[in-house]
């Protein structure tokens, strides 16, 4: 994510939440729906940036989640919402804030899009100036 | 009775023995791993016995791990069995069944135990029940009824959390607690109110700052007279470290077993993790017991490595709670001392204490929203005055963060 070129157009937010509804067309998908994204904006004065899931190599969530529920996948983590209990150990855990409460009592976050229809981030498709980009780094 | 032969010998199956197997595996993918637990189940969750109770969960949805996790990572797990003995010189342990075992490196994740203090007619009680294991979840599943009056001695977070977990399923729930407020060890005297009101207000009611003077097989007598009458009994005063195996195998145990940064204890190839270690608190900088599971894990981890001949610490412990009664959520960490920012709207109670330029800890009531935020503050004793303060105090976000810190957090150009 580069703050730079972040525009908070919020795009990000609603590629997201139609990529988790799997419909085709995201203005019926998302009409009078009151979005739950897993990335977030955050902005003040003229700064702005999204905010998702780093998919940390050494993830405090999956490491504290008391149930089990998060688990890294070829290098994707991810949540079992069968076994999340919503204690909200991971969303206490979390150094970004990346992980948040969903609608229906279990946590949600990022998951890099793998269990949706097209498999790829669609923030990353649909951030129309190229601020938030998927590549595999290192950990500093 | 055959020998068994390992590289890694875990004792115990909960958050620090698994860790202490994915951490191992981390570095050494064949060595032999023996696991020993005195329960007879699959790793599970212990905080979700309450749950099993409630009615939230199952048996299989318990599982701290897929089924397939000892397979999958090469560990002999010897389930229903107990370690009575540990010789750390001679590299040996023995079970209760007679079965010796050989090891190079062992981990002590023995957890802890109830705590019942001397009650005067204890022993007449017939149906009395701690609430620490699936078993006893088990026992006290099969005696819930609607007709049932429950007694529960401990406003900690074992016996709230039961009490949550069998109010439905009971016909009255009554919590005793010497202490004057509930969840004393993580709540403040304003924190506690909150959720006691959630408590009482669903229909749990609360004697505090009383203890039971006598006990009958079916009345509790408190110090102030009261008599109060019931069919079950729940035990949930307190936890101590199970730490016996330790002591009798001569390492250094003080309140719990004493452990390093690398998780060692006071013998080089015996190492413990989890609730049966003390180990110091960054928040507070004092040596504490954090009988929490995430600590366990991170503990157990940290022990696996190094016992593998990795190299790795854990320096960074901090008390930790996130927990929820009725749907309203709790999140705690570090130590309550120095300076208090303070925040209290309708349904929400926020107070984060800092000194020394450093946040120190939290307690969060209602929004636990992004409270990771302030718990890697603690943790890292992130020096306060490199942040926007006043906005991270109003809410925990990345936007306090210097522009230059952001681009590492978030992996700008």
């Amino acid at each position: 994510m580069n703050e730079d070129w972040c525009l908070g157009c919020h795009l990000c937010e609603y590629y997201c939440a139609f990529a988790a509804t799997g419909e085709k067309d995201m203005a019926r998908a998302l009409k009078d729906v009151a979005i739950s994204p897993r990335i977030n904006i955050e902005e003040k004065g003229g700064v702005c940036f999204a905010v998702s899931c780093r998919h940390c190599a050494e993830p405090l969530c999956v490491k504290g989640c008391i149930t089990g529920a998060f688990s890294v996948q070829n290098g994707v983590i991810q949540i079992d919402k069968n076994r999340c209990i919503g204690c909200y150990t991971c969303i206490v855990s979390c150094p970004y804030g990346a992980v948040t409460p969903s609608d229906n009592g279990v946590v949600q976050k990022c998951e890099l899009c793998v269990k949706t229809k097209e498999g790829t981030p669609r923030c990353v498709a649909g951030c129309p100036n190229a601020a938030i980009v998927f590549e595999e780094r290192g950990e500093e | 009775m055959p020998e068994l032969g390992c590289k890694y010998l875990i004792v115990g199956n909960s958050g620090a023995g698994i860790g202490a197997v994915e951490g191992i595996r981390r570095v050494d993918k064949t060595g032999k791993i023996l696991m020993v637990s005195d329960e007879p189940y699959h790793t599970y969750s212990r905080p979700l016995i309450s749950y099993l109770l409630w009615g939230k969960t199952d048996e299989s949805r318990m599982l701290y791990r897929k089924p397939d996790f000892y397979e999958k990572l090469a560990v002999e797990f010897l389930p229903g069995t107990k370690i009575v003995s540990v010789h750390p010189e001679k590299k040996e342990a023995m079970t209760e069944d007679g079965r010796k075992i050989t090891f190079e490196k062992a981990l002590l994740g023995t957890g802890s135990v109830p705590f019942v203090p001397p009650m005067q007619g204890l022993e007449k009680v017939k149906e009395k029940f701690s609430f620490m294991t699936l078993d006893q979840a088990k026992a006290l599943d099969s005696r819930l009824a609607k007709d049932k009056k429950i007694l529960i001695v401990g406003a900690g977070l074992i016996g709230l959390k039961c009490a949550e977990g069998i109010l439905e399923r009971v016909g009255q729930v009554t919590v005793v607690d010497l202490a004057p407020t509930i969840l004393s060890s993580i709540l403040d005297p304003e924190g506690a109110a909150i959720i006691q009101n959630r408590l009482e207000q669903k229909g749990i009611s609360f004697r505090l700052s009383q203890s039971v003077a006598a006990f009958t097989a079916e009345t509790a007598t408190l110090q102030s007279g009261e008599k109060i009458s019931f069919d079950l009994l729940v035990l949930a005063v307190g936890v101590r470290p199970q730490t016996g195996l330790a002591k009798e195998a001569g390492l250094t145990v003080e309140r719990g077993i004493v452990i390093n940064e690398t998780m060692q204890t006071s013998h080089p190839d015996i190492y413990a993790a989890g609730d049966c270690t003390q180990s110091l608190d960054v928040s507070s900088g004092q040596p504490k017991i954090m009988a929490l599971l995430p600590n366990a894990y991170m503990q157990g981890e940290c022990a696996g490595v190094n016992m593998a001949g990795g190299a790795d610490e854990f320096t960074n412990a901090i008390p930790l709670n996130a927990i929820g009664f009725f749907g309203l959520h709790v999140a705690t960490a570090g130590t309550y001392a120095g300076e208090v920012y303070y925040a209290r709207e309708d349904q929400t109670y926020k107070k984060l204490f800092y000194a020394d330029n450093a946040l120190k800890g939290f307690i969060l009531i209602g929004d636990v929203a992004k409270a990771g935020i302030y718990t890697q503050l603690i943790r890292e004793q992130t020096p306060l005055d490199t942040l926007d303060f006043g906005l991270i105090c109003e809410k925990p976000c990345l936007m306090a963060f210097s522009r230059r810190e952001r681009a590492r957090q978030l992996g700008g150009a």
